[in-house]
């Protein structure tokens, strides 16, 4: 089967963000950037579905400004086949990257479409759901395991009572949780081939779609901070403390 | 108009997540109406019914919606789209799955996980594992919602239960055949609402270590959660993870033991009242940010702590 993994660059997980003074936003000059973690499991599934014999054509698609180049040489490093950079500001919303994702996969005919389940910069958790719903596909969100069966996939997916497997046939999307899998490290002769793999650039404007935005951003500000705490003597202080503190509790 | 909230229900359970997302939704200045869509869920229904503050509630019960399938339970909030201005979901599993998918039908943006409602468009929501919050103006004629549950007061019961309206929910699609289910059994409370909650990380060493974590919970009527690293050794079930992709907890009391305070655990438990911390690293990012820290070894100091606190209970 051929697989399409959507990669997005973003502020390295590491790194502690500052919102800017004037509350326009989180200030990212001169931070790290890297692939969110959740798309390096979604690459990491799809190379694994390949090595198995299961795939031969692995399209890594990353959608942002000119230097989220890195992260799909990633992904070709990592052992995926060509990529597609499609070039938009990096303000784009949700809505805007699942349609272009939409036409993109109109384009390429992928049997299965693998993403993250979440981007750690806005924290969405939206466009592999979104995709699979203008595609009318079947979707397996927050996996963490993957299996090929003769009739599609079989998914188990991280739900709040713990965890179920369901069956779905192709095509169709699947996100990626962090227990799906270990993502590969990439030796050097893995990012010196990358760099000689097929990677098209498109412009977002040529897919002729709407993606004009939705929602306007008024402020973002610092979650208020929490007051000095102290130090406790020892396990019996602490007892005491909490039965005080339950007793409060109960009374509220 | 209305605004339609979506119960959260498990095994013929409403969720206690439903009382604080209709609370949510009635800041929005509408009637609410709840829809329970499931499988044999009457009895979900009519303990959804006797929430505070709803106008009725509309039961979808049919085979395909057992497993609550976004590819299924989207076509059915298509379909009653129409009457309503916001459809408001928690931020679950289920509301997660759902709410893009929808939103996306509809030529939508959704907004998701929120934790301040400022206003029918205007809301707030964490970015960055809750380092920094958005306030989001959405100028759409329609809205879909997520609600982080744990940011709102439950709506309390009412004098007398609103009416249950049966809907027909028919040639409903199926893309999804659920196959299996693997739960977490326990008598512990729900973690994601819980008013005391008691969490282990990685150096609580095993699964027998959380027995011991588990104890202390029993003799405080907490709910047990862990971290990431400790749900991937395999000491606890991933339903028990507190964090930026785990549960979002907002206790009164949060006791964490043994756990750095990686940011992405951090963002699990902002919203707690107080933050108790045991680590025999006085410098880990939690024991500075705790109320109350206590720097030792957690395997002496939690079995102590259960004893002197079930002492006290007699
Ligand atoms: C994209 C992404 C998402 C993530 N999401 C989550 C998430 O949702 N939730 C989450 O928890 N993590 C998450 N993580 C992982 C997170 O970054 C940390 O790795 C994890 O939280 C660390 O868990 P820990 O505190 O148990 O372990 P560690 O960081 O290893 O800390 C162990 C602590 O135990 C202390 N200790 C050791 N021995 C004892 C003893 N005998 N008594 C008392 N204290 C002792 C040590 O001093 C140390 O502070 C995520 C990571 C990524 C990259
Ligand atoms: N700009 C983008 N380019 C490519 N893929 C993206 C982009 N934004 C989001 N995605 C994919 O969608 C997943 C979920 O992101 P989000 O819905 O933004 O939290 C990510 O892990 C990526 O796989």
């Amino acid at each position: 089967m051929k697989i399409l993994v959507a990669v997005k660059r973003v502020v390295d997980h590491t790194v502690r963000i500052r919102v800017r003074a004037d509350e326009t936003g989180v200030d990212t000059a001169n931070v790290r950037f890297s692939m969110n973690p959740f798309c390096k499991h979604a690459v990491e599934a799809a190379v694994a579905l390949a090595e198995a014999g299961h795939s031969s054509e692995i399209v890594v698609v990353s959608i942002g400004p000119r230097q989220a180049t890195d992260v799909i040489l990633t992904g070709l490093a990592m052992g995926a086949h060509r990529g597609l950079l499609v070039e938009a500001p990096e303000t784009l919303e949700t809505l805007a990257i699942a349609r272009l994702l939409a036409a993109i996969v109109a384009e390429e005919a992928p049997d299965l479409v693998l993403l993250g389940k979440q981007a750690v910069d806005d924290d969405s958790n939206h466009v592999g759901q979104m995709l699979a719903g203008l595609l009318d596909w079947p979707q397996a969100c927050f996996a963490s395991a993957i299996a090929r069966t003769e009739e599609g996939l079989e998914v188990t997916r991280e739900r709040d009572f713990g965890q179920d497997t369901v069956a779905l046939a192709l095509p169709a999307v699947v996100t990626a949780d962090l227990r799906l899998n270990t993502p590969r490290n990439t030796a050097l002769p893995m990012v010196m081939k990358a760099r000689q793999k097929p990677l098209e650039t498109r412009p977002a404007e040529s897919y002729g779609l709407d993606l004009a935005p939705r929602l306007t951003i008024e402020k973002v500000t610092a979650p208020p901070e929490r007051a000095a705490g102290q130090r406790v003597a020892d396990a019996d202080a602490l007892a005491a403390i909490i039965v005080r503190e339950r007793a409060e509790l109960e009374l509220n | 108009m209305a605004i339609l909230v979506v119960a959260d229900h498990d095994r013929g359970m409403l969720a206690p997540s439903t009382a604080r997302v209709v609370s949510a939704a009635a800041a929005l200045g509408a009637p609410v109406d709840v829809l329970v869509a499931g499988e044999g869920a009457e009895i979900v229904a009519r303990a959804a019914a006797s929430l505070n503050g709803i106008a009725r509630v509309r039961l979808a019960d049919a085979a395909a919606l057992r497993a609550q399938p976004a590819e299924t339970l989207t076509p059915l909030l298509l379909r009653l789209a129409g009457d309503y201005t916001h459809i408001v979901l928690s931020a679950g599993a289920v509301g997660r799955d759902v709410a893009p998918r929808l939103a996306a039908k509809l030529g939508l943006m959704p907004v998701t996980d929120i934790i301040a409602i400022l206003g029918p468009d205007r809301f707030e929501r964490p970015i960055y594992a809750g380092n920094a919050i958005q306030t989001v103006h959405a100028p759409q004629p329609f809205q879909v919602l997520t609600v982080r549950a744990s940011a709102f007061r439950p709506a309390g019961s009412a004098a007398t239960s609103a009416s249950v309206e049966p809907l027909e929910p028919e040639g409903l699609p199926a893309l999804v055949r659920q196959l299996s289910e693997a739960r977490t059994e326990g008598d512990r409370p729900d973690l994601a609402t819980a008013r005391i909650v008691v969490a282990g990380g990685i150096s609580v060493g095993s699964a027998e270590g959380f027995k011991m974590i588990e104890a202390l919970a029993r003799a405080l009527g907490a709910a047990v959660g862990a971290t990431r690293a400790a749900v991937d050794a395999g000491y606890a079930p991933n339903d028990w993870q507190v964090g930026q992709t785990g549960k979002i907890v907002a206790p009164d009391l949060y006791i964490g033991i043994g756990i750095s305070g990686a940011l992405q655990h951090l963002a699990g438990i902002q919203g707690a009242r107080r933050i108790i911390a045991i680590n025999t690293d006085p410098e880990a990012p939690l024991m500075k940010l705790a109320d109350y820290a206590l720097v030792g070894d957690l395997f002496e100091i939690v079995p102590l702590l259960t004893a002197r606190i079930e002492a006290t209970q007699g």
